[in-house]
C-alpha cells in the first residue's frame, strides 16, 4: 500500500513559491461574468432562435417571466405560441409535451421544481424514456425536462428532494446536472439539440451565482458533450466527485485541503446519466482515494453508483474505502439548525500524527456534517 | 343473379352451367363501384353541447366491400391470435379487439393518414387499419424480427409513424394527454389535421384525461377524445367505476356525441363530424358504444363478470361484420357464397401470415442494446453479467 510522503515543513515552504493562482476556475480567456440564470436564459433564447420547432411549456414561464426568471423576456420575443403558460397540471401538460415530441416538435418543459415532476413521472419514464426502445427506433422523443432540483433554503421536506438518482437509474433518459454558467449554457444547448429525452437538473441556489465565461462559451454554437465529466481542479492525493451545487463545496474543501498539504482532484460530473465512468476511474487510479459528494438522500444514490463502478473497475487501485458524503437520511426539516445538519457543509480541522518507518501518514479530517461524521483518510 | 345462385347450390347441373355461370359470377363482388348508396345508422346520435350529425350516411359498394373485408380480416386475425396465445407462441399480455372492429374501420374511412391516431393496449386492429400488415402483427406478437417493433415492443406497443399511428400504450389513460400533445404539434406545425385519442370506459375516469382536455380546450387543440365504451374496465362494469357513465357528457365544457360503435357507418359519420368540429372549435368527445367478445385479455375468460347470454345477445343483434354482410346482401351487391369466399380468402391470408411469422427469427442478441437512445454517444451499457455482457450504445 503506497503511502504519501509529506513533510509539513517542506509543504509550508513550497507554498511560498507556488504561484498564487486560484485553482477554482481556470478558464484561460475569462473575461465576462455571467450568472447561471443568464446562462440558462441565453441558452433557451439561442436554441429557440435557431430551431423553430423548439418551444417552452410550464407554469408561469410566460407572463410571469418564469418562477425563477429563467425564461424572462422569451414570451415577448417568441410569442404565446412558443412560450406556453400551463395550468397547474403536471401529469396533463407533461403528457401533452411528450406527445408533441412524438410528432417531431421539440418541447422544453419546465417543472417549477422537480418535486412536482413526481406527478408526471409516468410520462417521463413510461411515455418518454422507453418509447424509442419499445418502438425499435421508430419513435424518438426529443424533449427536455428542466427545473430546479434538490434543496433550496427553508422550503421543507416536500420541496427539497434531489431526483438525480431516480431519473439516472432509468435507461433511455439522459440526466444532466450543471454547476457553473458554462455548464448551464453548454449542457442545456446540448440537451435541447439531443434527440433523446433529457432531464436537466438545475439548482435554485446557483441561479444567482456568477461565473466567468469565455468568448467560446458565449458563442451561440457552444455545446458541451453529454456524458463527459469535467476535472475542475487537478490533484493527486484524493478524488472528490460531485455534481451541481456540491461541486462548489468540493472546490472550497479542496482549497482548505491544499493549505494542509492535500492536493484534491475535483470532478464535476456534469452528466449523471450517462455517467463518465472512465474519467472517474482514471482519476481514482491516479489518486487512489475517492470521496463522492451529493446533497441527495444517501441510499441507492449517485455516490453509491460511483462507488460500485470504482469497485468493479479499479478495486486494486484503492488505498482506502470510498467515502460517500450525502444528505441526511431524513426528510428535509425546516428549522435552520436541523436543515444545516441535513445537507453537507464544509467545516474542517486537521491533525497530524502517526509516523511509520517507511512513510508518514497525515490524518486530515474534512468534517462534513451529515448524519455521521465523514472523513477523508490519507 | 338468380342463375349464379342456382349454379352454386346445385352441383349436378354445375358442369352444364359452369361456363355460363363463370361468366355471370365473373361479376365478382363489385369492389370498384362508387355509385352512391345511402344507409341509415342503426340509431340516431345523442349529443352534448353540440348538434348531431345526420343519420343518413353516404357510401358506395366499394366502401361496403372494404368495410366487410377489413372487419372480417380483423376478426379472423384476433381469433387466430387467441389460438396462438393458447399455443404459447404469444406470451405476456394479449388484449383482443374482436367485436370492436367497426370503430377502427369506420374511423379510418372518415380520415386521412395525415390525421393521427393513438390508442391504448388493445391496438392490433387499429394498427392494421392504419396500414399495418398481418405479418407485422403476428411477428410482433411472437416477438420476431419482422414485427412492427422488431419484436421489442410486444402486443401493447405497435407503432406506425409513417401513417401517424402512435401506439400502443400500456399505462391506462396515458395515451390521452399524449394524443392531445399530437394535436398540439399538428396545430403548431399548421398541418390542418386532427388527432384521435382512443381510450376505454375504464380510462375515462383518469385525472390526466381531464387535465389534458382542459388544456386542449384552452388552447383550441384539434383533439378528438374517443371513448371506446365496451362497458367493462377489465372486470369492473361501468356503473361500478363511474358515477356518471355518460362518457360523452363528461367533457362538461367540451361537446360530446354518443355513437353506436357497432355500426361502422355511424362511426364514420361521427368521426367526419368530429374532425370538422375539432379543426374549427377545439376538442370534442366521441363515445362509441361498443362491445368486446373476448375477456379483457387472454388471462380473463370474460364470463365471470358478465353473462354468456349477454355476449351471445350482442353477437346476434349487433355484430359489426354481420351488419355489413346484411347491407351488402340487401343491396344485392354480392351473394352469400361470394362473401363466404372472401372470408375463406381472408382465412388463408391470415394462416399464411402466421406461417411466415413462425418462420421468422427472434431478434439478434445485439438488439438488446439497440435503440436505448436515438443518439447513443458511444456510451457503455451493461447486461446482467456486467463483466461479460457489455455493449457500446450506437
Amino acid at each position: 500500500m503506497l503511502g504519501i510522503v509529506r513533510q509539513k515543513m517542506l509543504e509550508q515552504s513550497l507554498k511560498k513559491i507556488r504561484p498564487a493562482v486560484s485553482v477554482l476556475r481556470s478558464y484561460s480567456s475569462a473575461a465576462k461574468q455571467m450568472t447561471v440564470r443568464e446562462a440558462l436564459n441565453s441558452a433557451l433564447d439561442e436554441e429557440m432562435s435557431a430551431d423553430s420547432k423548439v418551444f417552452l411549456m410550464g407554469e408561469e414561464v410566460g407572463e410571469y417571466q418564469g418562477a425563477y426568471k429563467i425564461t424572462k423576456g422569451l414570451l415577448d420575443k417568441y410569442g404565446p405560441e412558443r412560450v406556453l403558460d400551463t395550468p397547474i397540471t403536471e401529469a396533463g401538460f407533461t403528457g401533452i409535451a411528450v406527445g408533441a415530441a412524438y410528432y417531431g416538435v421539440k418541447p422544453v418543459v419546465e417543472f417549477m421544481t422537480f418535486n412536482f415532476s413526481m406527478q408526471a413521472i409516468d410520462h417521463i419514464i413510461n411515455s418518454a424514456a422507453k418509447t424509442n426502445y419499445m418502438s425499435s427506433g421508430r419513435i424518438s422523443v426529443p424533449i427536455v425536462f428542466r427545473g430546479p432540483n434538490g434543496a433550496a433554503a427553508g422550503v421543507g421536506a416536500q420541496h427539497s428532494q434531489c431526483y438525480a438518482a431516480w431519473y439516472a437509474s432509468c435507461p433511455g433518459l439522459k440526466v444532466l446536472a450543471p454547476y457553473s454558467s458554462e455548464d448551464a449554457r453548454g449542457l442545456l444547448k446540448a440537451g435541447i439539440r439531443d434527440p433523446d429525452p433529457v432531464v436537466f437538473l438545475e439548482n435554485e441556489l446557483l441561479y444567482g451565482e456568477s461565473f466567468p465565461v469565455s468568448d467560446e462559451v458565449l458563442d451561440s454554437s457552444f455545446c458541451l458533450p453529454i456524458g463527459k465529466a469535467k476535472i475542475e481542479r487537478k490533484g493527486k492525493d484524493v478524488t472528490i466527485a460531485a455534481y451541481s451545487k456540491m461541486v462548489g463545496y468540493a472546490l472550497k474543501a479542496a482549497e482548505t485541503l491544499e493549505k494542509d498539504g492535500i492536493d484534491a482532484e475535483v470532478i464535476n460530473l456534469r452528466s449523471i446519466r450517462p455517467l463518465d465512468r472512465s474519467t472517474i476511474n482514471a482519476s481514482v487510479r491516479k489518486t487512489n482515494r475517492l470521496v463522492t459528494v451529493e446533497e441527495a438522500f444517501p441510499q441507492h444514490g449517485v455516490g453509491a453508483e460511483i462507488c460500485a463502478s470504482i469497485v468493479e473497475e479499479s478495486f486494486a487501485y484503492l488505498d482506502a474505502p470510498v467515502e460517500r458524503i450525502a444528505g441526511a437520511d431524513v426528510p428535509m426539516p425546516y428549522a435552520a439548525n436541523l436543515e444545516r445538519m441535513a445537507v453537507p457543509q464544509v467545516i474542517y480541522h486537521f491533525s497530524l500524527f502517526s509516523y511509520n518507518y517507511q512513510y508518514i501518514y497525515t490524518h486530515i479530517c474534512i468534517y462534513m456534517h451529515a448524519n455521521t461524521h465523514n472523513f477523508i483518510h490519507l | 343473379m338468380a342463375l349464379s345462385r342456382l349454379a352454386s347450390s346445385s352441383s349436378r347441373s354445375a358442369d352444364l352451367l359452369k361456363p355460363l355461370c363463370s361468366a355471370i359470377s365473373l361479376r365478382r363482388p363489385i369492389s370498384t363501384d362508387t355509385t352512391p348508396i345511402t344507409v341509415e345508422t342503426s340509431v340516431p346520435f345523442t349529443s352534448h353541447q353540440c348538434d348531431t350529425p345526420s343519420r343518413s350516411v353516404q357510401t358506395n359498394a366499394k366502401e361496403l366491400f372494404t368495410f366487410f373485408r377489413d372487419m372480417a380480416l380483423m376478426r379472423r386475425m384476433e381469433i387466430a391470435a387467441d389460438s396462438l396465445y393458447k399455443a404459447k407462441l404469444i406470451r405476456g399480455f394479449c388484449h383482443l379487439y374482436d367485436g370492436q372492429e367497426a370503430v377502427a374501420v369506420g374511423m379510418e374511412a372518415a380520415i386521412t393518414k395525415k390525421d393521427c391516431i393513438i390508442t391504448a393496449y388493445r391496438d392490433h386492429c387499429t394498427f392494421v387499419s392504419r396500414g399495418g400488415t398481418l405479418l407485422e402483427v403476428f411477428a410482433e406478437l411472437m416477438g420476431r424480427q419482422a414485427g412492427c417493433s422488431r419484436g421489442k415492443g410486444g402486443s401493447m406497443h405497435f407503432y406506425k409513424k409513417d401513417s401517424n399511428f402512435y401506439g400502443g400504450h400500456g399505462i391506462v389513460g396515458a395515451q390521452v394527454p399524449l394524443g392531445c400533445g399530437l394535436a398540439f404539434a399538428q396545430k403548431y406545425s399548421k398541418d390542418e389535421a386532427v388527432t384521435f385519442a382512443l381510450y376505454g370506459d375504464g380510462a375515462a375516469n383518469q385525472g390526466q384525461l381531464f387535465e389534458a382536455l382542459n388544456i386542449s380546450a384552452l388552447w383550441d387543440l384539434p383533439a378528438i377524445l374517443v371513448c371506446e365504451n365496451n362497458h367493462y374496465g377489465m372486470g369492473t362494469a361501468e356503473w361500478r367505476a363511474a358515477k356518471s357513465p355518460a362518457y360523452y357528457k363528461r367533457g362538461d365544457y367540451a361537446p360530446g356525441l354518443k355513437v353506436d360503435g357497432m355500426d361502422a357507418f355511424a362511426v364514420k359519420q361521427a368521426c367526419t363530424f368530429a374532425k370538422e368540429h375539432a379543426l374549427k372549435n377545439g376538442p370534442i368527445i366521441l363515445e362509441m358504444d361498443t362491445y368486446r367478445y373476448h375477456g379483457h385479455s387472454m388471462s380473463d375468460p370474460g364470463s365471470t363478470y358478465r353473462t354468456r347470454d349477454e355476449i351471445t345477445g350482442v353477437r346476434q343483434e349487433r355484430d359489426p361484420v354481420e351488419r355489413i354482410r346484411k347491407l351488402i346482401l340487401s343491396h344485392d351487391l354480392a351473394t352469400e357464397k361470394e362473401l363466404k369466399d372472401i372470408e375463406k380468402e381472408i382465412r388463408k391470408e391470415v394462416d399464411d401470415a402466421i406461417a411466415q411469422a413462425k418462420e421468422n427469427p427472434l431478434p439478434e442478441s445485439s438488439e438488446l442494446f439497440t435503440n436505448v437512445y436515438a443518439k447513443g454517444l458511444g456510451v457503455e451499457s451493461f447486461g446482467a453479467d456486467r463483466k461479460e455482457v457489455r455493449a457500446i450504445l450506437p
